[in-house]
């Protein structure tokens, strides 16, 4: 089948076959990841820029080995030193990064659109590592993996999301990702933490309850409380929100017995999970999650970049 | 010296008139309206095809001057306007420094006449610095020639100060302009909170933000009796607020820019386009359907711009972090011809009521008849020429046209401000 993207930036451009194949070139990525030297030279020769506008440490490490893995040449640039720092527009950053004839470009920035106006002017490839309360498109990816590895399908699946949808770029992508899938979705917040719309991102059902909720659910995905991003005070106090939306121990009761619980960390012990589910042995998927992260990150640097596919097989 | 406007429809609902004729004009007067006149000495154009109606005025411009003429100045912004075909404009006073005394607004006055290519009608400042706290010196900008009174930019957020300023504005033949905004539930909001901001991922802002104040405002209007016009209405709710409010009598108005009527929310796509961003936001086509409706059934008094020329570097740039604010003076006739008139929408003398006859009656100024006696402010359009929006046709500095690429039909040809051309066949007389 063609894959023919030349970018992932907005999920909603992938269909439902497009998602299949990166989750199976994902899955096809293990074995690489499993050698004693984990390392294949199918990008060799290709110029990554990183170019993380906003701290980011985790996902910023994932491209990193993601990029290294395939013997990509990758640049980590931005951090307190950017360009934008010192007064310089993106516009004129980008033309001078494109000046340095790189090939692709994986761009996180706090503000909604950035990436794709990278990609209008720049021409080369662009991963968007998240943008604003916008999307995060391959940490959808990396959750689609690691629910499809526990589940085996998406079709008629039950996946709740918890917490922060309002400011969260991770719903962004995830929700309208799920719905490609063919799963079904609920959303699960506070109204103040809720978007304008939530329907536009992909929620079939919006819930304040969840308790009336978990029972039906296969997949609980937690979001962080973005502590550093909530406009004023969306609910009174973590103690609050912990009873009403953390998943406690108190709730594994409500759970289906083969239920699973993501989050895409970092988690905050105590406020949306309680460590009994963080570390729950048969549920919680989440460092499976971080291993998927760095499958689908190699997965999208080979689709998108072309590599052959000696790397796979070498 | 006298001018001969020969053979043009000549359209004027405040005497009734529509009807092929021709327009003799001295000293910048109009001397005579009627059918194959003739004079001695003195120019004569043929505007065979034309339509001349009572000059345009745009009562909400930002010319930018004093303070950011790297946006537009009053030379490039009156020259935009007469290529629009207005007349006149109304400035506002968000420049720095905030026109808020009257050596602002003498400085204006004064670059206006020097360099303006159209009438500047200068208003003023409600509060110092538009901080929303101590009164500006309404009096003594009164008697310096200001008509209208706005804050344009910010809502005054306390209800005790606004109650104050339309109190005190009120001993003053003068109305108060209120940019509706509460910022508390405002906030950072970037585009209409509702079906743009989640597909967006931007803070939304919503239409209870404009929709607070203007029925807030309303009330003190109904306190003071001060004289209420409510700028840029964007949303069906607050239309309906100015409706009820006509119907008890109170003495509001409002305006309405082309942009709300015929562009959407749904037209900010993800290229996230920074000409797009204005304030208020594009709101949904629900609430564009109810500005046309409006305009229909008078409860808009007038069609205006909110001109707010940016750099292009200023908008060229993340969409969050780029200003507010589109120009249109010089696609507002235009984008009314094809989208109001030439659809049946509106008839020609609706256009002449809500661009030429409402604003001069709001802002207090002098009638302009197509009748003996009247000051020759004209503006003239060919009806039937197609053309395309692009940068190059602006005299505007700046490109932040939300319009651009856009065909219409209908364009302003000339200008005449006080008998003078100010435009003649769509270039700009220096």
């Amino acid at each position: 089948m063609a894959f023919t993207h030349r970018h992932l930036i907005d999920i909603t451009e992938y269909s439902r076959d497009d998602i299949m194949l990166m989750l199976e070139t994902a899955a096809k990525f293990k074995e690489v990841n499993e050698r004693r030297i984990k390392q294949v030279p199918t990008l060799k020769g290709a110029t990554i820029v990183n170019m993380f506008n906003e701290p980011s440490t985790r996902t910023r490490s994932s491209f990193e080995i993601a990029e290294k893995r395939l013997s990509a040449n990758s640049l980590n640039f931005g951090g307190s030193s950017t360009s934008t720092v010192k007064g310089e527009s993106l516009s004129d950053t980008v033309e001078t990064l494109c000046a340095y004839k790189i090939d692709m470009i994986i761009v996180r920035d706090k503000h909604a659109g950035v990436p794709r106006k990278i990609a209008d002017l720049s021409g080369v490839h662009v991963i968007d590592a998240g943008d604003g309360k916008h999307q995060h498109p391959t940490q959808a990816l990396l959750d689609l993996f690691s629910i499809w590895e526990e589940k085996g399908s998406f079709e008629g699946l039950n996946v709740g999301v918890v917490g922060d949808i309002a400011h969260s770029r991770v719903c962004g992508s995830l929700l309208p990702a799920l719905k490609i899938m063919g799963a079904n979705t609920v959303a699960i917040a506070p109204p103040t933490l809720l978007p304008a719309r939530p329907d536009i991102l992909g929620a079939d059902e919006v819930s304040t309850d969840m308790d009336s909720v978990l029972p039906d659910l296969d997949v609980v995905y937690m979001l962080r409380v973005q502590r550093e991003r909530l406009e004023g005070a969306p609910f009174p106090s973590l103690r609050e929100y912990n009873q009403l939306f953390g998943l406690t121990q108190a709730r594994d009761r409500l759970m289906k017995p083969d239920a699973i619980v993501c989050h895409p960390g970092p988690i905050n012990r105590g406020v949306e999970l309680d460590s009994f589910m963080a570390d729950h042995p048969e549920r919680s998927v989440i460092l499976d999650q971080v291993y998927a992260g760095i499958l689908v990150r190699m997965a999208a640097l080979y689709l998108l970049l072309g590599g052959s596919n000696d790397g796979i097989d070498a | 010296m006298a001018l001969m406007l020969k053979g043009a429809r000549c359209i004027d609902p405040q005497v009734g008139l529509d009807e092929v004729c021709d327009i003799l004009i001295r000293d910048g007067k109009i001397v005579e309206v009627g059918h194959d006149l003739s004079m001695e000495k003195g120019e004569e154009r043929d505007l065979t095809g034309k339509i001349v109606v009572p000059g345009l005025v745009d009562m909400h411009v930002h010319l930018r001057e004093p303070g950011y003429e790297q946006k537009e100045d009053i030379a490039s912004g009156t020259r935009a306007a007469a290529h629009g075909g207005f007349t006149a404009v109304c400035a506002m006073p968000n420049t720095n420094p905030v026109i808020d005394n009257a050596v602002g607004v003498e400085y204006v006055r004064a670059r206006a006449n020097e360099v303006g290519k159209c009438r500047v009608i200068v208003s003023g400042a409600c509060t110092k610095g538009l901080a929303g706290e101590i009164l500006a010196e309404m009096g003594d900008m009164h008697a310096h020639g200001v008509c209208a009174f706005t804050d344009d930019g910010h809502g005054v957020q306390s209800s005790g100060m606004m109650r104050r300023v339309m109190d005190y504005a009120s001993q003053f033949d003068c109305v108060v302009m209120p940019h509706c905004q509460d910022d508390s539930l405002v906030g950072e909001g970037q585009v209409n909170e509702g079906v743009a901001s989640t597909r967006l991922g931007m803070l939304g802002w919503p239409a209870e933000g404009e929709e607070l104040e203007i029925a807030r405002d309303i009330a003190l209007c109904r306190l003071t009796g001060c004289p209420l016009h409510i700028q840029h209405i964007t949303t069906a709710r607050g239309l309906e607020m100015v409706r009820q409010a006509k119907a008890e009598g109170l003495p509001v108005t409002c305006e309405v820019t082309p942009h709300h009527m015929f562009l959407t929310e749904d037209d900010i796509d993800d290229t996230y386009p920074t000409a797009l961003k204005v304030n208020p936001p594009l709101r949904t086509s629900d609430d564009a359907v109810a500005l046309v409706e409006g305009v229909v059934d008078g409860t808009v008094d007038a069609i205006v711009t909110d001109h707010a020329p940016h750099t292009d570097w200023e908008k060229d740039r993340e969409f969050e972090l780029a200003p507010f604010g589109m120009i249109g003076l010089e696609t507002s006739l235009g984008a009314v011809l094809t989208n109001l008139v030439a659809k049946g929408i509106i008839d020609y003398d609706k256009m002449v009521q809500v661009m030429a006859v409402n604003p001069r009656a709001i802002l207090r100024q002098e009638p302009v008849k197509l009748e003996a006696g009247s000051t020759a402010d004209l503006t003239v359009f060919d009806p039937s020429e197609e053309w395309t929006v692009e940068r190059a046709g602006f005299y505007s500095k700046a490109g932040n046209a939300g319009f651009m690429g856009c065909t219409f039909t209908g364009k302003a040809t000339d200008a005449y401000v006080g008998g003078y051309a100010t435009m003649e066949d769509g270039v700009v007389v220096e």
